[in-house]
């Protein structure tokens, strides 16, 4: 095993360790910081995909902001006393014989799937100029309707958050 | 492809782990925040898919730039659905979905 596999290994056990924390914890705050770990794990994947521009817009837009405000939303909306009860999770027989199901459907389809043969060696390159020019050049129409999104995230939210004024 | 290195396929088994956890978060929680939780986690999955894919597949850039929007939708996603569980906290002091019957028939 070399070091790049255990690698991996360490990272794909932090993401799933975290995400099994996320799916079972009974605390709505361990869930929370449960995901953190899964994204730190998803973080280090991307690295080992040497993709390491993905890996620093997950720590920096995942981590630094979706968890933040995940946090407050916790924080805001119940208080800390009652926290424990109020991650109930129900029908979970039901659910978890449908999610084992759809595992099982999906590795035996990985398994069956023709796959692409991968090149013997693939050249690793830094990927930041590389996305840099695809998303001003092929990707320039999704890039424009991407900020147009996030426009529109932005008044909804404060729409949405702002006190009602008596009509 | 050899079971010693790691390759495309452990990145798969890994993706599928992650969206099965999160389909299963989405489906108990009762929590709308742990709904949005597990909503993370399979646009997270979604997005080692591409990358991966992308690494192992054809050289190029193409899968990281779709994992970047899948990150940018999410970061939208949950400010928008937070919003909105707020929303619905100040409304009716609750967020646990199972409360939430104002519009059943």
């Amino acid at each position: 095993m070399t070091a790049a596999d255990a690698m991996f290994l360490a990272l794909a056990a932090t993401a799933v360790i975290g995400a099994a924390g996320v799916a079972f914890s009974r605390h709505i705050l361990y869930s929370a910081l449960s995901l953190m770990v899964a994204l730190f794990g998803v973080a280090g994947l991307f690295v080992t995909l040497s993709a390491d521009f993905v890996a620093g817009v997950q720590v920096l837009i995942y981590v630094g902001g979706v968890l933040v405000i995940t946090l407050f939303a916790v924080m805001l909306t119940q208080g800390i006393q009652n926290v424990e009860v109020s991650n109930r999770a129900v029908g979970s027989v039901a659910a978890g014989l449908l999610t084992a199901g759809l595992f099982v459907v999906l590795l035996r389809a990985m398994s069956s799937a023709q796959w692409v043969k991968p090149p013997a060696d693939v050249p690793t390159q830094t990927s930041t100029y590389g996305i840099g020019n695809a998303l001003l050049g092929q990707y320039v129409l999704p890039f424009e309707v991407a900020s147009l999104v996030l426009l529109a995230v932005l008044v909804g939210a404060v729409v949405l958050t702002r006190k009602e004024t008596a009509e | 492809m050899s079971m010693t290195t790691v390759g495309l396929a452990h990145y798969l088994v890994v993706s599928v782990v992650l969206l099965c956890l999160g389909l299963y978060c989405v489906l108990t929680r009762r929590n709308a925040i742990g709904v949005l939780m597990g909503i993370e986690l399979i646009l997270n999955s979604a997005g080692i898919n591409f990358v991966a894919v992308s690494r192992y597949g054809s050289a190029g850039f193409d899968g990281q730039v779709f994992a970047v929007f899948i990150i940018m939708l999410a970061a939208a996603e949950s400010a928008i659905g937070l919003a909105v569980v707020l929303g619905i906290y100040r409304r009716m002091r609750a967020i646990d979905t199972s409360r939430l019957t104002t519009l059943q028939g």
